[in-house]
C-alpha cells in the first residue's frame, strides 16, 4: 500500500490489506476483519447505533454488502441470543473502527471472529461516510469486497463488481430459507432485573404457519409471546401442505431481495388468503403486495436502519422503527389492481408505503421490522393485532385487516 | 394536531445569573424558544435576571423583564401583561421553582394564565422524590434503595436499610448542590445536616449507592400525540458516583448491545408517559450494573437541561426550539428537520461520529475546599468535541478544555512518591483523571487493575490505552518512520503540539511537515441523519478522512472566533458578544463563520451563523479553518482571552485580523510598552514594575511600598491575584503561587486601598471614541471587577472626575490604536484618577452596558471592524441613561463547603443579574434580591462586625438602618464605637471568644442581616470565617465590604419607602 502506516499499524498491530471495488470505479481501501475472501453484493448502508450482530444475522441482507454508518463497532462482541438466523448470509461488512475486545457482561466472543468463522469478509479503516454520501447520491450498487490480499488490484476489483449481478431478478429467498420444517418454541431474551413489565402470553395456544423466506429468529421469538404454536416451513410449500397443518393463521416472513424474483410463491399466498388470515412482514408484505396484484419498485438506495418514522394513518400516531428494504409495494398498483386494499402505514421522510390491510379478508402486512431487533420496540403493536385477528377468526367471526388496523368500519 | 389558536401571549422564564449547574445552555435554549415561538406568530413575554444573554436582547423577546425571579415580581408582570399561558420548562430548575410556587400561590389561576409545557402534576410527580418513586412502582421500574427524610433522625434511620456506602441528596436544587456520598458512619450526620439544610424544603434523600455502575443518560421528547421520541443516548465516561455535569460523557452510549439499549428506552418511553409530560424534552437517568446489565432509574427532569442542550449540539436536533413548537399544540410529524429540510421531525437522529463532552473545573480558585468529584456539580463550564472515533473525539476535548494539555501529557505527580500520587489520582474521582489513567497505561497498568480502581467502562479504558501505546511508538520511531505515522496519528486525534512534544519538535515544525506531507483535515456535517439525506446546514467539525463536505463559498467572509469552554472570568458575557458580532455582520453583508467548542452557548447554535465550526480554539485547529476559508477577516476580539492569546501567531501565519491590531493589543497588555503610553499621555497608574524571579520582586515591592497588589501578567479573572502586605507574605506568594520567569513575569502594584473602582466600556472607530458606559464599582479597589457590584451611571463620582475619564478613555482609545471595543478600568482616590489597566477588547461588561442604555455595542463594534464608521452607525455621543442600572455578581461559594466567602482580587462569581429602578438604592435593592441576597425590608436585627479603621465609617449606614427600625448587634470593638456614637448595640463574642457568640445567633435565626468586614490579612480572615459560612449557610444577607453595607442599607431604605414594581426593557429604552 502507499507509504503512510494505519492507525492498526500505529498500534503495532498485523494486519493485512482489505479492498472494496465500486461497479462505478471508486475503490476504498482499508484493512481486513473476517474471512479472508472475495465477495459480491449490493452495497448497502445501515444507521442503526446499536445492533451490528443482528444486523450481520439478518438473513435479508443476502446479497448485500452492509456498510455501518456508526463508526465504533464491535464494542460488545457477540453472543448467542443476538443472532437472528443459524448464521450470517450477508456478503461483506463495511466499518470505519472495529474493535476485537468486547466489554459487555453478555458477550461470549468478538464480532470479527464471527465473520471469519461463516466465511464474511470484513474491511475497517476506511471513511464510511464517503462511501454512505456515494450511495445515498448515485443509488445502491455492486460492489466487491476483497480480503484476500493477492486480490487487491484496482481493476480487476472493479471488472468483478461490474460482471457481478445485482439484487434485480435473483431470487436469494432460495438461498436463504429452510430446507425443512420446524416447530419454534424459543421465547423473547428474558431481559434484565429491572426492566419494565413485559405482558404475560396469551392462554389460549393458537396455531399458525411461519413461511420462512429468510425469517429473523426475533420474529418467532414474538410469535411464541403472543400465545401462537409455530411450525417454520420452507418458502415453496405448498398451500394444501400449510393447510393441511390446521393452522389458525399463516405468517409470511421478511426476507432478501427482488420480491417479483422469489419463484413460486405467489401462487401459494394467493391460495392462503383465500382461507386463512395472513400477516406478512418485509418480504412476506411485499409478497402480499404482489399476490394481491400490486407492483414493487426498487428504492434508491433503501431505508436501513433503526430511526425510521412509520405513521400509522389510522391512529396518527408515528412509531420510529427498525426498516430494512430496498424495494417497495406500488400504492397506485394496489388500486389498479382492484383489489380491496387500504393503505395503513407510510413512512415520513419519503411517503414509502408501509402498511396495507385488507378491506374484506383478514389480511394486513407490514414493511418495516415490528420485531426490532436491533432497533425500537414501538411497533410490536402488530403482533398483538395480529394474535387478535387470529384470535377472532378462529372463533368464527369475520373480521378483516383493515378493522384489526383501525381503517376498517367495525364488524 | 395543529397550532394552538386559542392562545396569543406567552410568558417564557429563564434560568436567572449562571450559577455551577445551570450556566448558558439556558439561554440557548431560551432563545431558541423565544424565536420559535414568535416564528409562529405569538407575542412572548419573558422574565429573565441575567443581562449576559441574548436571550434578554429587546429583540428575542416582545417584551422583556430584567426583573427579581420571584413570585412578588412575576405577579406584578403577569398583571401587566396578562398572558395567556406560561412555558416554565427552558429556564432549568430556577424556571421550573418559580412556576411551581407561582401555581402554588395561586397567581396563575387568579389570572387565568395556563401552564404549556409541562403541568404542575407531571413537574411535581418528577421532582418530588417520593412522588417519583410511586411512580416508578407504579410502572414496575426500579430505584435504588432509599427513603425521604426530613430531619437527621429520620435520616439515620433510613440509612439502617441502604448501608454504606450511602448517597445524600437534597430535594429541589440543581446541580445536586448540597449532596454527596457518605462512605464512613462519623461522617453521616454531618453530611445529612447539610443537606437539609440545602433544600428549600428541608427534605433528603438518603440512598444506596450504586457507585460503579455505569451511567447512561437519554433524551426524551413526546407530543401531545403521545409520539415520543430519543433524541441523543449519552453514556458517562465516569461510572455513577460523580454528578453527570461533572463527569465526562460520551455520545451515542458505547457499550450496550441492542437489546439492552431498547429496555432502556422502553423505560424511558413508560417514564415520560407516566410521569406525564405532556409536550417538549425531558431527560431520564439510568444506571446500569456491568456486572448483570440490571437497570435502574435515577431521576428525570421534566424540562430541558444541560444535558439536553448537549444532545442538540451532538445531534443537530434542536430540542429546546422543537419542545417550543410541541407545547403549542404541534406534533413531532408537523415540524420540519431544519438540517435535511425535506424530512420530519418525527425521527430519531443517527450519527456517525463520536462527541465527547468534558468538564472544565475552576478547584485552583477555591483552594479550600476537596477536589474530589461527588455528585454535587462543583464544574462550571464544558467543552464538547466531534470525531470520527472515540479516541479522536476525546483528545480533541481534551485540547478544547484549554487547560494547557495539548493531549494527554503527564499529570502533575509528587516527585517524592510518583506512583502514590498517580493512583491517588485514579482511586478517586478527579478532574486529572484522564491523564492519570493514561500515565498508568503508559507505565504498563492493565484494563483490568484500572477497571478495578476505577469501574470505568473497559471499552473506554482500552482506547486510552491505544493512545499510550501510540505515544510509546511514535515515541520510539525512528526520524525516518515519523513520516508514515503522521496520518494516523492524526487519525487518532493526536495535536500537533502533542506529537511535537512527543518528537522533541515545535508544534509549528510538526505543523509544517503534516503540510509537506499534505496531511490535512477534512470537514464533515453534522446532519441528524448519518448522511441518509442531504444535509443543508454547514455545521462542520475535523477528522483526517478522504472527503471533506465543508463546500466553501467565495462570499465576502468573517471568522468569529468564540471563547471555548465557560470558566470563572470568561463566560456567557463573551458569547453574548460573539453572537452579536456574527448578526451584525450577517446584516451588513458577510458570510458569518463561527468557531467555537463551548457546547451551552448560542454561538454553537447551528442556526446563528451562516455556518459553524464545532472544534477546540487551538493555533493549531484555527489555522486550519482559516486556510481553507479563506476569510476576509478574523474576529479575535469577541471571545474573551481564549481567541486574543492566538492572535499575534494568527497573524503570523497570515490571517487577517481585523479590528484592533494583535499590535495594539500588546501595546496594551505588555507592561513595559504600556507605561511608555501612559506616560506619553500623561496618565497615570500606581506605580509598580515586572518581576522575573522572586529576589526582584522583593526588591520592587520594597521600593513601591506595601501593600502590594501581585499577579502574573496575561492572565483574566484575577486568576492568582493576592493583595500582598509584607515580605514574608510575598515570599510565600511567589514561592507557591506563581513561577516567575522571563516568560512569564510578575505584576507588582501598589495598592490602592480605600479607593473608587470605575470601569468605562467605550468604542472607537479610529477617528472617533464614545463612552457606552462608565460604572462605579460597589465595592472598593481590592475586589475583583468581574465580583464586585457597579453602577451604571455612577453614583457617587464627582462630575469632574467623569469628565477627566471620559477623556482619558478618548486618548488612550485612539493611542493604542482600537478599532472596535475597549475597557478600561481606573481607580479614583483622593481626586485622581488611575488607569489599572486597558483591554482593548470586549470586556464582561457590555451586554450590562448594552441593556442599560438601549444599544448593543457588540453589534456596532462588529460594524466598524467590518468597515463601517461610528458615524455612519448613528452612534456618536455617550448615552447617559435616566435610570440606574446596577450589575451584582453571584457567586458558587455555596457549593464548595470550607470556602470562604471573603471578596479578593481573584475573581470568584460564576455570573450576574441586574437590577434597573428610578434610583441607585432601588436598583441596587433589586439587583441584591436577583443575587439571591434578599435585603430584609421587614427589618430585624443587623448584626455588625467591621475592622478597625472602619468602626467610624459603618456608623452612617448602621444609623441608616436604627432609623428604619434595625435592631443592633455588633462585637466589642464595634459596639464601643457604635454606642459612643449613640447608637444601642446589643454586645456579642466574636466565634473565637467562646459562645454564646456571632455564629450562634445566625444559627438561631436571630439575625436579617450581616456586616462582617474584616483586615486582609490571614490571621483576621480565618478568625471572621465560620461567620461568613454561618451567614451564608443560614441564607442570611451578608455584606463583606463597607461599601456594600452603605449601599444595602440604602438600598433598604428606598425600599421601604415604595414598594418596588417593574419594567419591561422596551419601555426603559424607550425613555432612554
Amino acid at each position: 500500500m502507499s507509504e503512510t502506516m494505519t492507525v492498526d499499524e500505529l498500534l503495532g498491530r498485523e494486519t493485512t490489506p482489505a479492498a472494496l471495488a465500486l461497479a462505478d470505479g471508486t475503490v476504498y481501501r482499508g484493512r481486513a476483519f473476517g474471512a479472508k475472501t472475495v465477495k459480491s453484493g449490493e452495497v448497502v448502508f445501515n444507521t442503526s447505533l446499536t445492533g451490528y450482530q443482528e444486523i450481520a444475522t439478518d438473513p435479508s441482507y443476502a446479497g448485500q454488502i452492509v456498510t455501518m454508518t456508526y463508526t465504533q463497532i464491535g464494542n460488545v462482541g457477540v453472543n448467542g441470543i443476538d443472532d437472528e438466523s443459524q448464521k450470517p448470509f450477508l456478503s461483506g461488512f463495511v466499518v470505519k473502527e472495529l474493535f476485537d475486545a468486547p466489554s459487555n457482561y453478555r458477550a461470549e466472543g468478538d464480532f470479527d471472529a464471527k465473520l471469519a468463522e461463516a466465511g464474511i469478509p470484513g474491511i475497517a479503516g476506511i471513511d464510511t461516510r464517503a462511501l454512505v454520501r456515494r450511495i445515498r447520491d448515485g443509488g445502491a450498487q455492486v460492489g466487491v469486497l476483497s480480503t484476500d490480499p493477492e486480490v487487491q488490484g484496482t481493476d480487476a476489483l472493479v471488472e468483478l463488481a461490474r460482471q457481478a449481478p445485482g439484487l434485480d431478478g435473483v431470487d436469494w429467498v432460495a438461498n436463504v430459507t429452510t430446507p425443512t420444517k420446524y416447530d419454534f418454541d424459543e421465547g423473547i431474551w428474558a431481559g434484565v432485573d429491572g426492566q419494565l413489565p413485559r405482558p404475560e402470553r396469551p392462554g389460549q395456544e393458537l396455531k399458525i404457519v411461519a413461511y420462512d423466506f429468510g425469517v429473523k429468529k426475533n420474529i418467532l421469538r414474538l410469535l411464541v409471546e403472543q400465545g401462537f404454536d409455530v411450525t417454520v416451513v420452507p418458502a415453496t410449500t405448498p398451500a394444501s401442505e400449510a393447510l393441511a397443518m390446521n393452522p389458525d393463521g399463516i405468517f409470511l416472513s421478511n426476507g432478501p431481495g427482488d420480491p417479483e424474483a422469489v419463484e413460486g410463491v405467489q401462487p401459494i399466498v394467493r391460495e392462503l388468503v383465500q382461507q386463512k388470515p395472513v400477516f406478512g412482514i418485509c418480504l412476506g408484505h411485499q409478497i402480499l403486495g404482489l399476490a394481491l396484484g400490486g407492483k414493487t419498485r426498487k428504492l434508491k438506495f433503501g431505508h436501513h436502519g433503526g430511526n425510521q418514522p412509520g405513521k400509522d394513518l389510522a391512529t396518527g400516531r408515528v412509531a420510529i422503527c427498525a426498516e430494512n428494504h430496498g424495494y417497495a409495494v406500488e400504492a397506485e398498483s394496489l388500486r389498479a389492481a382492484g383489489e380491496p386494499v387500504a393503505i395503513t402505514h407510510v413512512n415520513l421522510n419519503d411517503e414509502t408505503v408501509e402498511g396495507i390491510a385488507h378491506e374484506t379478508k383478514p389480511l394486513f402486512s407490514v414493511q418495516y421490522h415490528p420485531e426490532a431487533s436491533p432497533g425500537p420496540h414501538d411497533a410490536q403493536y402488530f403482533f398483538t393485532r395480529f394474535r387478535e385477528m387470529v384470535e377472532r377468526s378462529a372463533a368464527g367471526e369475520s373480521v378483516t385487516g383493515a378493522q384489526i388496523c383501525g381503517t376498517g368500519d367495525a364488524a | 394536531m395543529p397550532r394552538r389558536d386559542d392562545i396569543h401571549k406567552i410568558m417564557v422564564i429563564g434560568s436567572g445569573p449562571i450559577v455551577i449547574g445551570q450556566a448558558c445552555e439556558f439561554d440557548y435554549s431560551g432563545t431558541q424558544a423565544c424565536k420559535a415561538l414568535r416564528e409562529e406568530g405569538y407575542s412572548v413575554i419573558l422574565l429573565n435576571s441575567n443581562p449576559a444573554t441574548i436571550m434578554t436582547d429587546p429583540e428575542t423577546a416582545d417584551k422583556t423583564y430584567v426583573e427579581p425571579m420571584t413570585v412578588t415580581s412575576v405577579e406584578q408582570i403577569i398583571a401587566e401583561e396578562r398572558p395567556d399561558a406560561l412555558l416554565p420548562t427552558i429556564g432549568g430548575q430556577t424556571a421550573l421553582n418559580l412556576a411551581i410556587d407561582l401555581a402554588e400561590a395561586g397567581v396563575l389561576e387568579k389570572y387565568g394564565v395556563q401552564l404549556i409545557g409541562a403541568n404542575l402534576e407531571a413537574i411535581n410527580k418528577a421532582e418530588d422524590r417520593q412522588l417519583f418513586r410511586a411512580a416508578m412502582d407504579k410502572i414496575g421500574l426500579k430505584m435504588p434503595a432509599s427513603g425521604i427524610a426530613t430531619n437527621l433522625e429520620e435520616a439515620r434511620e433510613i440509612q439502617k436499610t441502604t448501608g454504606l456506602p450511602t448517597i445524600i441528596r437534597p430535594s429541589f436544587t440543581m446541580g445536586g448542590s448540597g449532596g454527596g456520598v457518605c462512605e464512613k458512619m462519623e461522617d453521616f450526620d454531618r453530611m445529612a445536616q447539610w443537606a437539609l439544610d440545602q433544600s428549600p424544603t428541608n427534605q433528603i434523600l438518603v440512598e444506596q449507592s450504586v457507585a460503579g455502575w455505569k451511567e447512561y443518560e437519554l433524551e426524551v421528547m413526546r407530543d401531545n400525540a403521545d409520539n415520543v421520541v430519543i433524541i441523543c443516548s449519552i453514556e458517562n465516561f465516569d461510572a455513577m458516583g460523580v454528578h453527570t455535569g461533572d463527569s465526562i460523557t460520551v455520545a451515542p452510549a458505547q457499550t450496550l448491545t441492542d437489546r439492552e439499549y431498547q429496555e432502556m428506552r422502553d423505560a424511558a418511553v413508560a417514564i415520560m408517559r407516566e410521569i406525564g409530560v405532556d409536550t417538549g424534552g425531558s431527560n431520564v437517568q439510568f444506571g446500569v450494573n456491568p456486572e448483570d446489565g440490571s437497570l435502574i432509574v435515577i431521576e428525570m427532569n421534566p424540562r430541558v437541561s444541560r444535558s439536553s442542550a448537549l444532545a442538540s449540539k451532538a445531534t443537530g436536533f434542536p430540542i429546546a426550539k422543537i419542545a417550543a413548537k410541541l407545547a403549542v399544540g404541534f406534533s413531532l410529524d408537523e415540524i420540519r428537520n431544519d438540517i435535511t429540510k425535506e424530512t420530519p421531525a418525527s425521527f430519531e437522529p443517527s450519527i456517525d461520529y463520536v462527541v465527547t463532552k468534558i468538564p472544565r473545573f475552576t478547584f485552583e480558585k477555591f483552594p479550600n475546599t476537596d477536589a474530589e468529584l461527588t455528585t454535587q456539580m462543583k464544574s462550571v463550564g464544558e467543552a464538547m468535541a466531534i470525531g470520527r472515533t472515540f479516541k479522536e473525539s476525546f483528545q480533541k476535548a481534551i485540547r478544547s478544555l484549554e487547560i494547557g494539555h495539548m493531549g494527554f501529557d503527564s499529570p502533575e505527580l509528587d516527585p517524592e512518591d510518583q506512583e502514590a500520587s498517580l493512583w491517588a489520582q485514579i482511586d478517586r474521582p478527579c478532574s486529572t483523571r484522564p491523564w492519570a489513567l493514561v500515565e498508568a497505561f503508559r507505565r504498563g497498568a492493565s484494563v483490568e487493575e484500572l477497571f478495578d480502581r476505577t469501574k470505568i467502562d473497559p471499552w473506554f479504558l482500552r482506547n486510552l490505552e491505544e493512545i499510550a501505546i501510540a505515544e510509546k511508538r511514535l515515541t520510539e520511531a525512528s526520524e525516518g518512520e515519523r513520516d508514515a505515522m503522521l496520518r494516523p496519528a492524526k487519525q487518532m486525534g493526536f495535536s500537533d503540539a502533542r506529537i511535537g512534544a512527543l518528537w522533541g519538535k515545535s508544534e509549528a515544525e510538526v505543523r509544517d511537515d503534516r503540510h509537506r506531507l499534505d496531511i490535512r483535515p477534512v470537514y464533515k456535517r453534522v446532519d441528524t441523519c448519518a448522511a441518509e439525506f442531504v444535509a443543508h446546514t454547514p455545521y462542520l467539525y475535523s477528522t483526517y478522512e478522504d472527503e471533506c463536505e465543508a463546500d466553501t463559498t467565495d462570499r465576502k467572509k468573517i471568522i468569529i472566533l468564540g471563547g471555548g469552554p465557560n470558566r470563572i472570568g470568561q463566560g456567557i458575557e463573551f458569547d453574548y458578544c460573539c453572537v452579536h458580532a456574527v448578526f451584525a455582520l450577517h446584516e451588513a453583508g458577510f458570510e458569518t463563520i463561527m468557531v467555537n467548542c463551548n457546547p451551552e452557548t448560542v454561538s454553537t447554535d447551528y442556526d446563528t451563523s451562516d455556518r459553524l465550526y464545532f472544534e477546540p480554539l487551538t493555533l493549531e485547529d484555527v489555522l486550519e479553518i482559516v486556510e481553507l476559508e479563506k476569510p476576509d477577516g478574523v474576529i479575535v476580539q469577541f471571545g474573551g482571552q481564549t481567541p486574543l492569546k492566538l492572535a499575534v501567531a494568527l497573524e503570523k501565519a497570515g490571517a487577517p485580523i481585523i479590528g484592533t491590531s494583535p499590535d495594539a493589543i500588546d501595546r496594551a497588555e505588555d507592561r513595559e510598552r504600556f507605561d511608555a503610553l501612559l506616560e506619553q499621555l500623561g496618565l497615570v497608574r500606581p506605580e509598580g514594575d515586572v518581576a522575573r524571579s522572586a529576589d526582584e520582586a522583593e526588591v520592587i515591592a520594597g521600593r513601591i511600598g506595601y501593600p502590594v497588589l501581585v499577579r502574573p501578567s496575561y492572565v483574566l479573572g484575577g486568576r492568582a491575584m493576592q493583595i500582598v502586605q509584607n515580605v514574608e507574605e510575598l515570599r510565600r506568594y511567589m514561592q507557591f503561587a506563581v513561577k516567575a520567569s522571563d516568560e512569564h513575569p510578575v505584576l507588582i502594584d501598589r495598592f490602592l486601598a480605600d479607593a473608587t473602582e470605575v470601569d468605562v466600556d467605550a468604542i472607537c472607530d479610529g477617528e472617533r471614541v464614545v463612552v457606552g458606559g462608565i460604572m462605579e464599582h460597589i465595592e472598593e479597589a481590592g475586589v475583583h471587577s468581574g465580583d464586585s457590584a457597579c453602577s451604571l451611571p455612577p453614583y457617587s463620582l464627582a462630575p469632574e472626575r467623569i469628565s477627566e475619564i471620559i477623556e482619558a478613555s478618548r486618548q488612550l482609545a485612539l493611542e493604542i490604536g482600537v478599532r472596535g471595543l475597549m475597557n478600561v478600568q481606573y481607580a479614583v482616590k483622593d481626586e485622581q484618577i488611575y488607569v489599572i489597566e486597558v483591554n482593548p477588547r470586549a470586556s464582561r461588561t457590555v451586554p450590562f452596558v448594552s441593556k442599560a442604555i438601549g444599544r448593543t455595542l457588540a453589534k456596532l463594534a462588529a460594524r466598524i471592524m467590518g468597515g463601517e464608521t461610528l458615524e455612519q452607525l448613528d452612534f456618536t455621543s455617550e448615552i447617559v441613561p435616566g435610570h440606574y442600572s446596577v450589575k451584582e455578581a453571584v457567586f458558587p461559594f455555596v457549593k464548595f463547603p470550607g470556602v470562604d466567602t471573603i471578596l479578593g482580587p481573584e475573581m470568584k462569581s460564576t455570573g450576574e443579574v441586574m437590577g434597573i429602578d428610578s434610583s441607585f438604592g432601588r436598583a441596587f435593592a433589586k439587583s441584591q434580591i436577583q443575587a439571591g441576597n434578599s435585603l430584609p425590608v421587614e427589618g430585624g436585627t443587623v448584626l455588625v462586625s467591621v475592622r478597625e479603621e472602619e468602626h467610624q465609617r459603618v456608623f452612617q449606614p448602621i444609623k441608616t438602618l436604627v432609623d428604619e427600625g434595625f435592631k443592633v448587634l455588633a462585637t466589642q470593638g464595634t459596639a464601643a464605637t457604635l454606642e459612643r456614637l449613640g447608637i444601642d448595640c446589643e454586645v456579642i463574642n466574636k466565634v473565637y471568644e467562646g459562645s454564646p457568640h456571632t455564629q450562634d445567633r445566625i444559627e438561631a435565626g436571630d439575625i436579617s442581616l450581616v456586616i462582617n468586614t474584616t483586615n486582609n490579612d490571614p490571621k483576621s480572615i480565618e478568625d471572621s470565617k465560620s461567620l461568613r459560612r454561618a451567614a451564608l449557610l443560614a441564607g442570611v444577607p451578608y455584606c463583606t465590604t463597607l461599601a456594600a453595607a452603605r449601599a444595602s442599607a440604602d438600598a433598604i431604605a428606598a425600599m421601604r419607602a415604595e414598594s418596588i414594581g417593574v419594567r419591561s426593557l422596551q419601555r426603559i429604552h424607550e425613555a432612554v
